[in-house]
């Protein structure tokens, strides 16, 4: 039985078989490869999608649980003139990627955080944003969020 | 051949050197290879048609090999690196376009073809020329002899640190020039007026008298029939419109819109999806396996055993990922079950208790120096993981005796090479695609690319092309690993507060001896390699043998200071040359990062000075201890002297990450053994460093010396972890010598 659901706010009906993580239907059934895959146990964050405008990591998450809802991936973050989301273009202003492997997952992340905050602490961005990056771009996504949100580019320690 | 003085040529393909490391597989093999300029010499002239017949269509004209110019004005670069996302590639198309004088909007750079005709001759002059400071041994090799044996290495290698300071250097930046001057000619010719008249700028040769110009591409065809000038003369600094600029990369923008593909994003009709796991304890072998379990998963297709490994063959990667979880394969343990890390830790100690060294190198009398009641501190640092963020993932089609792979490894050459031995094909009806990597820090080296054998060995057998990734835990559990190494540091200091005699013992598989660097003038100096072997394969992880003998050594300085009484930054300057690039360096972190000034309670601050790949980077390091006694890091302050810089805003960046590549590692990372086998499984144990334990300050500052270029990719990384275990001591009086800082205790 077809799953129905909607991604990046099209209507589609899966036909996966219901235990497969929403990660592989969405790469593989789907063909939208801008979300990765990184470890399959929701450690890294490299799957992050909205599920809901939750932040979720997809690896890990039955297809069937996604029945009904409404499902964004980093190809859904364009406008639809293809003018990239504000958090996108901040990301290319503060140079973050370096391998990029990661970065669908931290952009997703990042938007659902701003969302939800408007304005981010360090200290929120230290709690929510738990997606792994090995090149260490760490820095550079905290500042690329603070652009985004109208702060200054530089942290300050003790700052909250 | 065989009389030159490079004939130590290692006679196997790269990929059977096992065992070899990546820097004793350049000295041994492809660094003795020098280099003709070019990479296409007159001798070599089948190479350079070849070249020029792969990416040259109707209306482009191909200028030594690397450099394309269109009649439409598009220049195209083809790097014989992969860029992993250091940036290099658009550093390289930065030198070439500086000297070329090209519209930077018209510059496109991808990667070369993966064929012989596109090997990096380039690399192998300026690697010898780095190693032994002799490029005259190099000179006196004729050019055709150093390409031909390039393209027998297979070597289109990154890693290093080394495609600006050397590719760029020595090849881009000459070619962009003497391509420059072929265009000047062509244009004085049609204009009928002196060279001398002409300049160049945004793609174009002007003639300022008469107001006329001539844009590249219509200059292009014409130009590209005349021969170019084999040293032609570099711009002056002062002149440069490009190169010292941070340009923003050129891979960027496909990074953050996900359209970016990646070789595990690669798809074609009628591919199925293989996933793999190998023997758990290195070297044993499959001996049986029931695969009905797989096989009665709805979509999977087959079970394939391979000598060593089975695979599972299916729709999608879920299906064969749940086959593979269901089977219960039984693998030998090729006679490893007793090594662990304690086990390799004994040995290691059995070592230096016995004291004969495989290697030593050093100066003085350092026996004598050390005296009766030597200072002494041992150290251990564990295995680590390269944990790329993409795991492995190759695309084999196996068609009319055709074999073409797609995906993303380090040396694209080598690779077609080995699937080439694998598949007993020849190599014209082999072709390698090279596609964006995921992270790399050396694991997708030639050494050790076993799932190129793999793929090849699936696809081989099957009907429709094959997609295998490996898992995550696969990955982790078959790493090439930066070695489990141990070392004895022993000093004697003078009344003087200074060394008299200072050793350094270390066991290891694999001598740092050649590229690691000990910046400090000592009466007596002694470095002893014990190697031991243990059944893991180890490999080069980002700055190689510098991030543990970094540790060591800045650690044990650290030590020493402390025991003479004086302050670590003081004592550091007493032993090193007066104005020296060291001491430049050391002086500025101290004033930068306000080493002297007071900060809270609870908090240290610790230094490290280590050169690597010929970049030389002081670190201060902020640390206290949380109330969960994990190490907090609040401020790094690093100087880098790499001599010069291509494009700051990059090189910046990694150093950024190279640092917390560094305490990441320190930290946290850790790979053990027990029974030959791997105990972590996945990110979930192997602890990499994440947002909230990065220092929320980096100051970085770069000296541009004006010394040659050293590399940036790697220099990053060593100077972290002894510079945090140092402020650690400093917050707590607790040394840090065993790595790394929370164990991971498992099991």
């Amino acid at each position: 039985m077809a799953i129905q659901t909607s991604i990046n706010g099209k209507a589609v009906a899966l036909s996966a078989e219901p235990d497969t993580p929403l990660l592989w239907v969405i790469r593989e059934e789907l063909g939208l490869t801008g979300t990765k895959f990184g470890c399959g146990v929701a450690a890294c964050g490299a799957c992050t999608v909205h599920v809901d405008g939750e932040p979720t990591r997809s690896c890990s998450l039955p297809v069937s649980e996604v029945a009904g809802k409404s499902i964004t991936t980093i190809e859904g973050l364009k406008s639809a003139d293809g003018t990239l989301h504000a958090v996108q273009q901040a990301w290319i202003a503060a140079q973050v990627p370096q391998c990029g492997y990661c970065q669908s997952g931290q952009i997703m992340a990042a938007v659902a955080l701003i969302e939800k905050t408007g304005r981010p602490s360090d200290a929120q961005i230290d709690e929510a944003m738990t997606n792994l990056c090995r090149c260490g771009t760490y820095p550079r996504i905290r500042k690329a969020i603070r652009a985004a949100t109208g702060q200054a580019a530089q942290a300050v320690e003790g700052a909250v | 051949m065989t009389d030159t003085p490079t004939a130590d040529i290692a006679p196997e393909a790269p990929h059977k050197r096992k065992g070899v490391k990546r820097r004793a597989f350049l000295i041994g093999g492809v660094a003795i290879v020098g280099a003709g300029l070019f990479g296409i010499s007159i001798a070599d002239s089948n190479a350079a048609k070849d070249a020029k017949a792969r990416i040259t269509g109707e209306g482009e004209h191909s200028f030594a090999t690397w450099l394309k110019i269109g009649e439409d004005d598009i220049i195209t670069i083809y790097s014989p690196h992969t860029d992993i996302g250091q940036g290099s590639n658009t550093g390289l198309a930065q030198m070439l376009a500086e000297e070329l004088d090209a519209m930077w909007d018209q510059v496109r750079i991808v990667s070369a073809p993966a064929e012989p005709a596109f090997a990096n001759v380039g690399l192998g002059r300026a690697f010898l020329a780095d190693m032994t400071g002799k490029p005259a041994i190099i000179n006196g090799i004729p050019e055709s002899f150093l390409s031909f044996i390039a393209r027998q290495m297979n070597l289109q290698m990154t890693g290093g640190s080394t495609a600006l300071r050397f590719t760029g250097q020595v090849t881009f930046q000459k070619v962009g020039a003497a391509t420059r001057l072929a265009l000047i000619e062509t244009a004085a010719k049609r204009l009928n007026v002196p060279v001398g008249e002409l300049t160049t700028q945004d793609s174009r040769v002007i003639h300022a008298k008469s107001s006329r110009s001539l844009r590249y591409g219509e200059l292009a065809a014409e130009a590209a029939t005349l021969s170019l000038d084999n040293e032609p003369k570099l711009k002056d600094p002062s002149q440069y419109r490009l190169m010292r600029q941070s340009i923003q990369r050129l891979d960027i923008p496909a990074k953050v819109d996900g359209s970016a593909q990646y070789g595990i994003d690669f798809a074609i009709p009628n591919m199925r999806v293989a996933t793999i796991q190998a023997a758990p304890v290195r070297g044993g072998k499959l001996t049986s396996v029931d695969t009905a379990p797989a096989l009665a998963i709805k979509g999977v297709e087959k079970v394939i055993k391979l000598d060593d490994a089975v695979a599972v063959v299916a729709k999608g990667y879920w299906p064969a990922i749940s086959g593979l979880r269901a089977l219960a394969p039984n693998f030998t343990d090729g006679g490893h079950a007793d090594v662990s890390t304690a086990s390799i830790l004994a040995a290691h100690d059995a070592l230096f208790a016995k004291g004969e060294a495989d290697g030593e190198a050093g100066e003085g009398d350092v026996q004598a120096g050390l005296g009766a009641k030597p200072i002494e501190a041992k150290y251990q640092v564990p295995f680590l993981h390269h944990a790329m963020m993409e795991p492995f993932a190759l695309t084999a089609h196996f068609k009319d005796g055709k074999l073409d792979i797609w995906g993303g490894m380090q040396d694209p050459l080598a690779t077609k090479m080995l699937a080439v031995d694998v598949s007993g094909l020849d190599a014209d009806n082999v072709t390698f695609h090279p596609m964006i990597i995921g992270g790399s820090f050396g694991r997708r080296l030639p050494m050790y690319m076993e799932i190129v054998g793999q793929v090849t060995k699936l696809a081989m057998q099957l009907p429709y092309p094959v997609k295998l990734i490996w898992s995550r835990e696969e990955e982790v559990a078959q790493g090439a690993y930066r070695p489990q190494s141990s070392a004895v540091l022993t000093a004697a200091l003078t009344d003087k507060k200074r060394i008299a005699a200072y050793r350094n013992d270390y066991a290891q598989p694999e001598s740092a001896e050649s590229e690691t660097v000990f910046p400090y003038t000592l009466p007596a100096v002694s470095r002893r390699h014990f190697a031991h072997v243990s059944n893991q394969q180890t490999g080069a992880w980002r700055s190689v043998n510098s991030t543990q003998q970094g540790f060591y050594n800045e650690s044990f300085m650290d030590e020493l200071a402390h025991a003479a009484g004086e302050d670590p930054v003081i004592f550091r300057r007493n032993h090193l040359k007066a104005d020296s690039r060291h001491l430049r360096v050391l002086d500025e972190v101290a004033a930068r990062s306000g080493w002297n000034t007071p900060l809270p309670a609870g908090r240290g601050r610790g230094v490290a000075l280590v050169e690597s790949f010929k970049t030389i980077v002081a670190m201060v390091v902020e640390a206290s201890v949380g109330a969960d006694g994990m190490p907090k890091v609040h401020k790094v302050t690093t100087v880098v002297d790499a001599g010069s810089i291509v494009n700051p805003d990059a090189a910046m960046a990694q150093i950024e990450g190279g640092t917390i590549m560094g305490l990441s590692s320190a930290i946290g990372e850790a790979i053990t053994l027990e029974k030959g086998a791997v105990q972590q499984s996945n990110l979930s144990d192997y602890l990499l460093l994440n947002m909230a334990q990065t220092p929320l300050v980096q100051d970085i500052h770069f000296l541009n010396s004006g010394a040659p270029m050293g590399g940036i990719g790697e220099p990053g990384v060593p100077p972290a972890a002894p510079a945090l275990a140092n402020a650690l001591f400093a917050a707590t009086g607790k040394r840090v010598r065993n790595l790394p800082i929370m164990t991971q205790a498992k099991g």
